[in-house]
Formats: C-alpha cells, structure tokens, sequence
C-alpha cells in the first residue's frame, strides 16, 4: 500500500491550476496551426493566427489564455493500493484555492445557483473520483470555460434512431452552438450508458488529446465522419465563415439498456485546456 | 484596412460601421456582463440614476482575469453576448452606441439597435491574452462586490474588433458564412 499525504495533492493542484491556464497543450498548438494552414477563408486564417498570437502571449507571460479560467474540474484516479492521508476533499479545494488565488485566475464560482454570490476563490472543484488498479494517484485539471459548456446538449435518443439519430444530434448541436462557444471547438460525445453516465463519458472524452483517435476503429471512423460533416457546416473561426469549425471530435462509449440510446455532446472552445500528473 | 474609431461612439460614426469591417477602438468603454446588466436594469425600471452614462457608450461583455503586477488588467477576451439579450434594448434606447461581445444577438436586440443606430461588435473570443494588451488602463467604477462582473471604466488604445451587425442589422454570421460556403461550393 502506498500512502500520500493530502498535503501533496494540494502542492499538485495549485500548480496544475495555473500551468493549466497559462498553457495551451501541444496537441492543441499543433491542431490549430495545421489548421491555420489548412485554412481556404481569408478572415478565418487570420483570426487563426490571432489565436495562435494568443496562445504565445499567455505561454510567454505566464497569463491566463482566456480570461475565463473556467470551474476547475479536478479528476482523480485513485489506486486502490493508494492510501490518502487526511481529508482528500479539502486538500483539492486547498490545491483549488492557492492556484486561482496565487495564479491570478478568475474566480467564476457562484455558491448557489439562483443566490448566485461568488465564493471568491474558485471552489468548490468540480470533483470526478475513479478507483482504479495499481498503487497510482493520477490527477487531471481541466478548466471548464461556459461559453462552450453552455452550447453543450444531452438528448435520450431511441434505438431505432441509431447511428443516424446520433449523427443528426451532433451536428444540430454544432450548428446551434454556430459561433457561440468559440469556434474552433473540440466535440466530446458520449453515447450509452445512462443520463449522468452519457454526459461524463462526453466530459471525459473532452480530456483526450485532439490527435488521438479513438482505439475502437468504428468509433474512429464515426470521429473522422463527423469532424468532416461539421467542417463541412461551414460556421468557421468565431463563426464568421471558414472550414476550421472543429479541431476534433472525441467520441467514448459505454454498455447502455436495451431501450436506451443517450447520447450527450459536450463542447469545448478553442482553449481546451487540461494537465495531467501522477503522484 | 482597419478603421479607426474613437469614443464617444456617436450616431455620426456608426454611419458608417458595415457588418465585417476591421476596426480598432480607441478611448473609454466599459465593462459589464450578466450581473451588472441585470443591476442597471433594475435601477432602470425603479427609476433610478444609473451609476454611468450611456449616452454614446460602448459596453465590452467582460469579466476580466485579474492583473498580475505591473498589468492594467488581466486577460480580458469578449463572453458569450446572448446572455445579455434580456437586457440590452433597454440599454440600447438610453443611448447606448456599441456593444462588444461575441456570438449571435435575438431579434429585439437587433430592433432596438436599428432604432438606436447602434452597432455590436465581435472581438475574439478566448484571445484574452492578446486583447488585454490594448487595456491601457482600468478602474472599477461600481458593484466591486460582483468581483470580476463589476462594471470598470477601460481606457482602450486600438482595441481590434469586428462590425458583427451593423446599425442596419446586416449580420457578419449569416454573411460570412455564405460566402465560405459559395467559395467552396463553387
């Protein structure tokens, strides 16, 4: 049994708060910059390079990439070799506090949904908790902006809407999200499951590098088909026209009822932001 | 070519602002988004002063990052401008010019921009590093306590933004994705 101390979590997520923010991921950079090049639209390769001027700056200086620094979504996968000493919850909302107040990150949290007063330091962190195999504490920050959070969608799909249905729900869901979340986005998709389950399957398909497609090769498939059809929508950069809608598309699944076809789509902007680190 | 503009932004000015013109924004704006909008609205319907003059103003829909020492401001890219969709035609008919943002406006935003001469501008959403450069200077004006929604007084140098809906309601959205698309349809 390996025991960390809830002390080094807290070490961990202040510095994972603001690395997270100020730098976008290579995967990202790269996807971006392919695009930029690949890019016909005279007004959508320029904005391009303005995002990529963007991510240099805020990488140079040390500074958030977007001003909204997101809820900060903290996912643990613990060992069940692991043994955490002293209370885990508080040690992440510490590691939380210390990142956004040290790091000069917003704080975007409101206590309650409809008192809606900020909580000033950014907690509570959106906590997603898997026990695992192994003696690892694996720890991932991913900060969750809303502009694209708030284009995202679930629908119940039947059966025998199938593969189709799914398809026609992704694309609605891009095309009604047009050029608010910030285009070029990343598309998460979950489908199966149950209600909850669909939309953190889509949540966590957002944590998976752009340029990682999925190992099942139909759902690799299904990725490319449909990152063809919504560059094919033709919204572009910020909505103002152009092929570069969506730098990916990640699909996860899992086993659902046999009445069941959920399916959630989780967007995120063009700062798609998230570290990764094993304790 | 970029045209140049300075505030006040008066009617004489957004004359001449067309849907997808580059233009740089110069001068004092300032800052509001959700809670500060749902704020002034309510003075306005109790009749009361608003705490800032509207008159040829232009609002960015920000909340920006908080400064690092020796920053003016910290990160301060456009939010999503819908949300403040239930707000804005009683903000637009007080006199309100211009409005910074990003993403698509409702039917009666459009309206009472036509009937104002009044004009939204899209700047670059998530490039909050980079805009925050043109941010000379920043205060707060009023509402400290709603922290990164308070309402601040910008003083901006060339500020990049795009005409998204001009004062004639000609839309840069609809536009410029028709013409990507007949391009690549051709």
């Amino acid at each position: 049994m390996k025991i960390i101390k809830s002390e080094e979590l807290t070490v961990a997520i202040r510095e994972m708060c603001m690395n997270a923010n100020y730098h976008l991921p290579k995967d990202m950079k790269d996807a971006i910059c392919t695009c930029r090049e690949n890019e016909p639209f005279d007004i959508a390769k320029n904005i391009l390079e303005r995002i990529e001027e963007n991510f240099n700056i805020a990488d140079e200086d040390e500074v958030p990439i977007c001003q909204d620094t997101g809820l900060a979504l903290v996912f643990l996968e613990i060992g069940q070799d692991v043994h955490i000493e002293g209370d885990l919850r508080s040690a992440v909302d510490e590691g939380v506090r210390q990142g956004y107040t040290d790091g000069f990150l917003r704080k975007s949290c409101v206590k309650d949904p409809f008192d809606r007063v900020n909580t000033k330091d950014n907690t509570p962190a959106v906590l997603y908790t898997d026990i695992v195999p192994g003696d690892e504490l694996k720890i991932t920050v991913a900060p969750k902006g809303f502009g694209s959070e708030n284009m995202s969608q679930i629908k119940m799909l039947k059966p025998s809407d199938g593969l189709e249905g799914v398809k026609q729900f992704i694309l609605k869901v891009v095309e009604e999200a047009g050029p608010n979340p910030c285009p070029p986005i990343v598309v998460g998709v979950g489908v199966g499951g149950t209600f909850d389950k669909a939309a953190l399957l889509a949540k966590k398909a957002l944590l998976r590098p752009v340029d990682q497609r999925s190992d099942n090769p139909f759902y690799a498939d299904l990725e490319a088909e449909m990152l063809e059809k919504i560059n094919a929508l033709g919204i572009g950069p910020q909505g103002f026209g152009g092929k570069t809608t969506a730098l990916a598309v990640n699909i996860e699944s899992m086993p659902t009822h046999i009445a069941g076809l959920p399916c959630a789509v989780n967007i995120n902007c063009h700062a798609t932001r998230h570290v990764t680190k094993v304790l | 070519m970029a045209k140049r503009i300075t505030t006040p932004l008066t009617a004489e000015k957004t004359k001449d602002l067309k849907a997808g013109d580059d233009v740089l924004i110069s001068g004092v704006i300032y800052t509001g988004r959700d809670a500060a909008h749902k704020r002034l609205v309510e003075l306005v319907n109790e009749g009361k002063q608003l705490p800032v003059d509207l008159k040829d103003a232009i609002i960015y829909y920000v909340g920006p990052a908080p400064a690092k020492p020796g920053q003016a401001i910290g990160s301060a890219g456009p939010t999503t401008s819908y949300r403040m969709d239930a707000y804005a035609p009683t903000l637009l008919d007080l006199g309100l010019k211009g409005m910074i943002g990003k993403g698509k406006r409702s039917d009666e935003v459009i309206d009472a921009m036509k009937r104002n001469d009044a004009v939204y501008f899209g700047a670059i959403g998530g490039a909050g590093a980079l805009l925050s450069k043109c941010i000379k200077k920043a205060e707060i004006v009023c509402y400290e306590d709603l922290g990164a929604e308070a309402i601040r007084r910008l003083e901006v140098e060339d500020l990049p933004v795009v005409v998204v809906i001009d004062k004639d309601g000609n839309n840069l959205y609809e536009q410029g994705r028709k013409t990507y698309l007949a391009m690549e349809n051709k």
